[in-house]
């Protein structure tokens, strides 16, 4: 069917309640790909065999990620007259027992993460209440209380987790598409760019441009064919949010992309989504069709006579097509370089036509602005960092998972409020954001507040939001190497600064990391660092240095220590570190004898091993099996 | 071993898709990769002619993308993470770990054409690191010693 007003969306917000709230037990399986990689496509069978078995009435459905990956596989229970019970770490066979637990009207309070008393429609600005008559949970945690969700404030991520991704009466039920119906009936184009424009939104992708402002750029470049596009390749190694919010609520995105094209005067766009996201490819893909289906995308857009059209493309494995002049070429079918802006895509993009480039979250916020106002938006956030951003705390770190939160929380809430700290009670040592392009921020700055100034002021930046921690135990030359080693992999190799220069560096880096480096080779990695940056035709280049100045700048010690004692004080990088057994500590167990590669350990049961060092590889196996921390490392 | 006449018939089927010329280059040579694993020879020259662009066209775009490879590949795809999430949490040693499982470097198909060993900057599960994925399977939380005893599910 297609919708043709409020009205029709109104009869299928019913349908979409009725769906998320039926008047049976509903269980949610958290289906994304995060889900999946811990066993939870399990889970769900599991239930739906156990459910058909004892002839159950309860709807069994999928959804998204509601953020706490740590604790997947997660599993929801909705009950008409109960509180929303969160379950965690669950597995095939506790999914049978909860469900014959649930069959006989009970819990089970240990596997509880924590409770839904009620839900927040943050398009309508509502909350709704669930009806709780029985005694079920009555012990467990508020959700809101919890400290990993407690400081957080979902708007990006608003329906993942709690919505079937593949029902779009499920996504219009909470308060979707009822403001791109406004937007077409009641708003004219200006005043949708004015209205984004003073929500103070900056992109979401990196480099944090007002996002109205470039609307408007794009809106006002001569021409009658523009372009949209989402840019959803995320490719910074250790950000993923944008693979969850298109698996989770991909209706969001194309919500934001409707508008922005009635904004901007677009009749055709394009979802760029990375090759190795399989499954957010899919999602998206299923979304668009039902979109096109309810007369939500294509021709004729809730009988307003606007027109627009999503198309996907995929990538094929290319970090640089991130980059948005590269991944224009990349659409246009050719290979992911970038070209020298100016004109920036605004003025000549796609096929040479104005063309508008926003992420993931940018056009996800979209619809949330225009529901609830530029002054409701821009209340959250600093000075000149509005609104919300979703990191991903991941790394070492106790809590991991996807987490939204206000601009301008500090990094210490972040790590030891949100995150629990790190594991195995080691030292909190730096947090990188802002992937390849960005840097490694010290713990003496844990209480920076985080928004794109200060991240810039700390030599690193906002990026697309991935947030790594680490401990004691990184080496930070070895976090640099790592970093360069990357961009030198993924420079396209156009212009000569990029691909030499890193090349260069990076052969410093293992020369330091090697204990080979003399002390002047500090300054020529500095001075390489600075033509790299100044010199490089795009971002890639121009930001790759990074990772290494900020190292310099907090960690020279760490450098130098490398250069002039030949020592890795983190104990990592392998020709400057040497294992042995402590005779004291060894049981002689004999598992690192076992799980040896080179036959390098030896001795007998019961007795102190020892290891032969001209043997040893360092592949640290001896260390990680050890269950009597026998293995040492100097 | 692919049997040459069946490529032949199967890839024209695909490349009948593709006609709207250099836009087409890379979802046709997704398509391809996909069904064969890689890029055989034949194909790059055939997508080339129903596209209507110069091969070295073609040949640059199966060259840049990591997605695509000129070389067969085994039975089985393993992709091992190194984003920052999993190098942080020892993913590099994973990659160790099978390259001597494995007898082969990363980038490289063993003898038997059963595993190909590849690195991937970050398959965005980096809450579960260090991970890996093996065709369609993504497993995390990896340790060294636990490779063995996955490798055997596939052989």
């Amino acid at each position: 069917m297609k919708i043709k007003d409020q009205k029709d969306l109104e009869k299928l917000k019913v349908k979409g309640l009725d769906s998320l709230y039926p008047k049976a037990m509903k269980i949610n399986v958290g289906l994304a790909t995060c889900g999946i990689a811990t066993g939870a496509q399990a889970v769900f069978e599991s239930i739906v065999k156990e459910i058909q078995k004892q002839g159950i009435d309860a709807v069994v459905s999928k959804t998204g990620c509601l953020g706490f990956c740590q604790k997947e596989p997660l599993v929801d229970v909705w009950q008409p007259d109960s509180a929303r019970i969160i379950y965690c770490e669950m597995n095939p066979e506790k999914a049978r027992d909860l469900v014959n637990e649930l069959a006989q009207g009970k819990t089970r309070r240990e596997w509880a993460l924590c409770k839904l008393e009620e839900e927040e429609f943050i398009i309508e600005g509502t909350k709704r209440k669930y009806s709780i008559t029985g005694k079920n949970g009555k012990d467990i945690p508020l959700y809101q209380e919890l400290p990993f969700y407690k400081k957080q404030k979902k708007i990006v991520l608003r329906n993942c987790g709690f919505i079937n991704p593949d029902n779009i009466e499920e996504y219009i039920a909470r308060g979707g598409y009822f403001t791109l119906a406004r937007v077409l009936s009641n708003l004219k184009e200006e005043q949708v760019i004015e209205e984004i424009k003073n929500s103070g939104l900056r992109g979401r992708g990196g480099a944090g441009f007002p996002t109205g402002v470039k609307w408007k750029f794009c809106r006002d470049a001569p021409g009658d064919m523009k372009y949209i596009i989402c840019n959803a390749d995320e490719g910074d190694p250790g950000a993923y949010m944008d693979r969850s919010i298109l698996e989770g609520d991909p209706h969001s995105v194309l919500e934001g992309m409707v508008i922005g094209a009635y904004a901007i005067g677009s009749h055709e766009g394009y979802i760029y989504v990375r090759n190795e996201y399989p499954l957010a490819y899919q999602s998206v893909k299923q979304a668009i069709e039902q979109a096109e289906e309810y007369g939500l995308l294509g021709e004729n857009i809730l009988n307003s006579g606007f027109n627009f059209e999503i198309r996907i493309s995929q990538g094929a494995g290319a970090f640089v097509c991130g980059e948005e002049t590269a991944l224009l070429a990349s659409i246009e079918g050719r290979i992911g370089e970038p070209r020298p802006r100016p004109p920036f895509p605004a003025e000549r993009g796609l096929w040479d036509k104005p063309t508008n480039i926003n992420n993931v979250k940018t056009w996800a916020n979209i619809p949330v602005i225009i529901a609830r106002g530029a002054d409701w938006y821009s209340k959250m956030g600093t000075a000149k960092s509005k609104g919300t951003m979703v990191f991903s705390l991941v790394g070492k770190i106790n809590n991991t998972g996807l987490v939204e939160v206000p601009m301008g929380i500090k990094l210490r809430e972040m790590i030891y409020d949100i995150g629990g700290g790190i594991p195995e009670g080691k030292k909190f040592k730096a947090v990188q954001t802002g992937g390849p392009s960005g840097g490694c921020i010290p713990s003496e700055l844990a209480d920076l507040e985080v928004d794109y100034e200060k991240l810039t002021q700390a030599g690193s930046m906002m990026g697309s939001g991935g947030m790594v921690v680490m401990d004691e135990d990184t080496c930070m030359v070895n976090v640099a190497k790592y970093f360069l080693n990357f961009t030198r992999d993924e420079s396209c190799g156009k212009c000569t600064p990029c691909r030499e220069g890193i090349k260069r560096m990076l052969e410093i880096l293992d020369d330091i990391s090697k204990g080979k480096a003399e002390e002047k080779d500090l300054e020529l990695l500095e001075s390489l660092a600075k033509v790299v940056k100044d010199a490089s035709l795009c971002a890639l280049g121009g930001t790759a240095p990074n990772p290494v100045l900020t190292t310099l700048r907090y960690f020279r010690n760490e450098y130098e220590a490398h250069i002039k004692d030949k020592k890795c004080p983190a104990h990592i990088c392998p020709d400057l570190i040497r294992y042995s057994i402590s005779k004291e500590k060894c049981t002689g167990c004999g598992l690192c004898l076992k799980e040896c590669p080179q036959k390098a350990i030896s001795g007998e049961k019961k007795k102190p091993h020892s290891i032969d060092k001209n043997k040893c590889i360092k592949c640290g196996i001896c260390y990680e099996v050890c269950k009597f921390d026998a293995v040492e490392i100097d | 071993m692919i049997d040459k006449t069946k490529e032949r018939v199967d890839l024209g089927k695909i490349a009948n898709k593709y006609r709207d010329g250099k836009a087409g280059v890379i979802s046709l040579l997704q398509e391809i990769n996909l069904q064969y694993g890689y890029l055989p020879e034949e194909a790059l020259k055939l997508a080339a002619k129903k596209l209507d662009v110069p091969l070295i066209q073609v040949y640059s775009v199966a060259t840049f993308y990591t997605a695509f490879s000129l070389r067969p590949r085994g039975r089985h795809l393993i992709n091992v993470c190194l984003g920052t999430a999993c190098f942080v949490r020892g993913g590099t040693r994973i990659v160790e770990k099978l390259e001597r499982e494995l007898g082969i470097k990363a980038g490289r198909t063993t003898e038997d054409l059963k595993f190909s060993l590849e690195t991937v900057h970050c398959l965005g599960c980096c809450s579960l690191a260090p991970v890996m994925r093996i065709d369609k399977d993504t497993y995390g939380r990896l340790r060294q010693e636990k490779v063995p005893q996955i490798l055997k599910r596939y052989k």
